[in-house]
């Protein structure tokens, strides 16, 4: 039996009855981040990176059984040891790395190689055995660097505020909307937030990470407030009632799924900028090489058709079909 | 290039037409004349003769990408636009270029005649001296098709800003058989044209489908029924005894119908007619599919013509004797209408107009029945006019109403999918039904549109997990789900296994509530047939 094994509740390690990222309640869970289908209510124990501690709390309530640990750090399971490091992906995101019975595992999470200043810095880990994510899993999915993305929202923002416009944009509310702040010429305008966002920036910063002050949008505010200023939104605000209350605005969605003409055009919002927190095509070729891993387990995403390209690059790839939500065209996409 | 890869940008931005027109009359100020004239060539569907094969530009990328040809068609199919995925998948730019739009094109065409080799040069290089949405738009003009929503109105309205010239003359200049080699700006826009008068026509008036009973409608007598004819809106001008044919959309189309050329030979001139061109042979209307025949073609052949004839059912008359009489009522204007189809007895060579009949009725009970015999006779519905109703612009509501027929429909089960393209691409919109026929499945028909996004996103997303075979893009799966399918027309059909046609075949609604054992049978269909066979058309 390998060291980790795929069960109905998740990825399991046998040898230290630990799970990483399981779907279905459990004793022990260890966590790589705090987007919703990484992290699920219900586990009797969980284990993150300190950075994630307050944003699960905040999401699973205060009442659960949590601890933190840091990056690089190690704690022996049973004879199996496990250890937290860099994704990149959001704030506090890790991969899991497991060694024992000669075998060396590393669970990636969702990652990225850009450091997007915030979210920590991806470092490659050696292993034997690599689960990747594959989101993203296709040649025609390639990144343009942070800085001239930002440098298009930018450019946006200052010419809707020039035409007197109210500029929103959409963005998961953990990770992408604290990425954007992070990065954002707040020197445009004001920045509003939508109020699921502006409770989880304050999780984050009650946790001792410094975020942008933000405005709330307030009940009584009317349209002409807006005026000029940019508003961080989630994407299912898309064409909600509370979008409704705001006039001559200019609508952009920040996804990775900007890339195609035809996602762009579907979703009705007048300007799609490619920002994604997962991994590129060439990003996921390069970090699988840096690890010197053998085995490669792509999980969401394009995963058949990724692991039949990773086949013929020579290594021993077999997709894993597991409950993480990567392809998503949905609201919840990232 | 990249002026005009800045204006395609732009337009694909954003989806209301003030934005676009602004955009295009931007353009227009900026770009050089030959540049001008070949955006609003490739606009209007002129595009320069394909000199290279898409197979050896599937092949090329995947080469220059450094990729295996099935993740290249892996990714086409999710990209879903071919010219896209290559311009994502090829490498970045190594050197510039600062060819215009234009030069591009004449490149392009350039081509014709050269080995494989020179081509894949060409191209090659192409690729690498352009960006990611140059090269789209590089390999655009390769394959065709700019699908930007600018319709020629926009153009129109653009042009017409630019210059100061009304929509509808530039709308005639734009017409026709003009190409961009032999054409300059100057010469196609912007100087005098003494023909735009003659050709204006006016803007036609439209109906609104029926929102109300048909009793609230007052007294039949006060109404002019007439059966609503299937083919195409036009309107035919003679003045000068010159003839022009403008379709809805005001697109002029005299070429493609030159059988309007006969009304030179009628004594009248300067009127303007409003009807329904109609493919008609034999005394009877033809089908909807034999006109579509005539439609795409921009030259029409003899045999063509001999085989599908047209002609202009007449309902209206705009212009008489030179004279706009668009303020008088129904009736009078009908009068002057059926004077000038008279005169066409007189003369011994054909004209092809005929009076659209008005139906007689004594009540409305009557009429609601000819509706529901209209619907076994494969006719689209009545058009309901006030005697007394002016001759207005646009679509307005109160004297003019359409009166469709229910469409006919069965519940059918999914059996293949295929994902759309475009806007689609991504989504498994492309759907093919099958009815029950004994124990089997029998395909009767595709439908791609009248679910929302949602639920194309759901159906995909079943597409996914219940995929029992491959066949390239198109995907078999598990017959579970029912669509009710609704369509206006049915046919027998020799090209197709189960040997019916539907005329405009959509999903009317998803009906979860049913099962595919619950689903319609091929005997349904056949009995729909024969019914509507069994009524004779009169």
């Amino acid at each position: 039996m390998a060291l980790i094994e795929l069960n109905k509740n998740g990825i399991y390690c046998a040898e230290a009855d630990v799970y990483i990222d399981p779907w279905r309640s459990v004793d022990k869970a260890l966590i790589t981040h705090g987007h919703s289908d990484h992290s699920r209510p219900g586990h009797k124990s969980y284990l993150c990176t300190h950075a994630s501690v307050p944003i699960i709390k905040h999401r699973l309530g205060s009442k659960i059984n949590i601890a933190g640990i840091g990056y690089g750090e190690s704690i022996m399971v049973n004879g199996v040891k496990f250890s937290f490091h860099p994704a990149g992906h959001i704030i506090g995101s890790a991969q899991i790395r497991a060694e024992g019975k000669g075998e060396v595992w590393v669970i990636s999470g969702d990652y990225k190689t850009e450091n997007d200043g915030i979210s920590g810095c991806f470092e490659p880990v050696n292993c034997t055995h690599f689960i990747t994510e594959s989101t993203f899993g296709l040649p025609v999915y390639k990144w343009k660097k942070q800085s001239k993305v930002f440098d298009e929202i930018n450019n946006w923002w200052s010419l809707n505020k020039s035409l007197g416009k109210t500029t929103i944009i959409t963005a998961y509310s953990l990770g992408k909307a604290q990425r954007i702040l992070h990065n954002i010429d707040s020197e445009i305008g004001k920045i509003f937030c939508h109020g699921a966002i502006a409770k989880m920036n304050n999780a984050i910063r009650n946790s001792g990470i410094p975020l942008k002050d933000t405005l709330l949008i307030e009940k009584e505010s009317k349209p002409q407030d807006f005026a000029g200023h940019l508003i961080i939104a989630p994407p299912s605000a898309l064409g909600s009632s509370w979008m409704k209350r705001f006039k001559n605005v200019s609508v952009g969605i920040a996804s990775g799924w900007m890339m195609l003409r035809g996602a762009r055009r579907r979703r009705g919002a007048d300007r799609g900028f490619v920002l994604s927190d997962h991994c590129d095509w060439d990003g996921l070729n390069e970090s699988i090489k840096a690890t010197g891993a053998e085995n490669i387990y792509p999980t969401h995403g394009y995963t058949q058709i990724y692991s039949r390209w990773l086949r013929e690059q020579g290594y021993n790839a077999q997709p894993l079909e597991t409950e993480f939500e990567g392809e998503s065209l949905e609201k919840k996409e990232e | 290039m990249r002026l005009f890869a800045d204006l395609f940008l732009e337009l694909d931005q954003t989806t209301k037409t003030n934005e676009k027109v602004a955009a295009l009359s931007e353009y227009f100020k900026n770009a050089p004349d030959q540049d001008k004239l070949w955006t609003i060539a490739l606009f209007s569907h002129r595009r320069p003769k394909r000199t290279v094969t898409t197979k050896f530009l599937r092949q090329w990328a995947a080469e220059v990408a450094n990729i295996e040809p099935w993740l290249f068609e892996d990714s086409y199919h999710i990209v879903g636009d071919l010219a896209e995925t290559i311009s994502l998948i090829t490498p970045k730019k190594t050197k510039s270029s600062s060819l215009s739009l234009s030069d591009w094109i004449i490149a392009i065409k350039n081509q014709v005649g050269h080995s494989e080799a020179q081509k894949k040069e060409f191209v090659i290089d192409a690729w690498s001296s352009l960006d990611q949405e140059e090269t789209f738009l590089f390999n655009k003009l390769i394959t065709g098709g700019f699908r930007v929503g600018v319709s020629q109105k926009t153009i129109v309205k653009a042009l017409s800003k630019l210059t100061g010239k009304e929509e509808n003359r530039i709308a005639h200049r734009l017409m026709g058989s003009w190409s961009p080699e032999t054409e300059s700006f100057k010469h196609l826009i912007v100087d005098d044209n003494p023909k735009d008068d003659l050709s204006r026509p006016y803007p036609f008036y439209l109906a609104y489908a029926i929102d109300k009973e048909i009793e609230e409608l007052g007294a039949v007598k006060d109404w002019q029924i007439e059966q609503k004819w299937d083919g195409i809106r036009g309107q035919i001008i003679k003045r000068n005894n010159e003839i022009f044919v403008w379709s809805r959309g005001e697109e002029l189309v005299t070429d493609k119908y030159p059988e309007f050329e006969n009304l030179k030979l009628l004594p009248l001139d300067n009127f303007v007619i409003d009807g329904e061109i109609l493919p008609f042979k034999n005394g009877k209307p033809l089908s909807f599919n034999d006109l579509q025949k005539r439609i795409g073609r921009k030259n029409v052949s003899k045999k063509l013509l001999l085989e599908i004839p047209v002609i202009l059912m007449c309902y209206d008359l705009l212009e008489y004797d030179g004279k706009d009489i668009r303020e008088l009522n129904l009736v009078d204007r009908r009068k002057h209408l059926t004077e000038i189809i008279m005169t066409k007895n007189e003369v011994i060579i054909d004209i092809p107009l005929h009076l659209s009949q008005e139906l007689v009725f004594q009540n409305w009970a009557q009429v609601t029945n000819a509706r529901e015999k209209a619907k076994r006779d494969g006719i689209e519905g009545l058009m309901l006019k006030s005697r007394m109703s002016t001759y207005k612009s646009g679509r307005k509501k109160g004297e003019w109403w359409k009166w469709k027929v229910e469409p006919f429909t069965i519940d059918a089960i999914l059996i293949y999918a295929m994902r759309g393209h475009g806007r689609r691409a991504n989504l498994f919109t492309d759907f093919t039904f099958a009815v029950h026929d004994g124990d089997k499945l029998v395909t009767f028909t595709k439908a791609y549109s009248g679910l929302t996004d949602a639920e194309f996103l759901e159906v995909t997303k079943f597409v996914k997990k219940n995929t029992i075979e491959k066949h390239g893009p198109v995907r078999m799966v598990k017959p579970e789900l029912v669509f009710e399918v609704a369509f206006d027309d049915i046919n027998p059909s020799k090209r197709h296994k189960c040997g019916l046609a539907l005329r405009f075949p959509r999903m009317k609604r998803w009906r979860k509530d049913k099962e595919a054992e619950e689903a319609g049978t091929l005997f349904e269909l056949k009995s729909l047939l024969e019914q509507k066979q069994s009524r004779p058309l009169d």
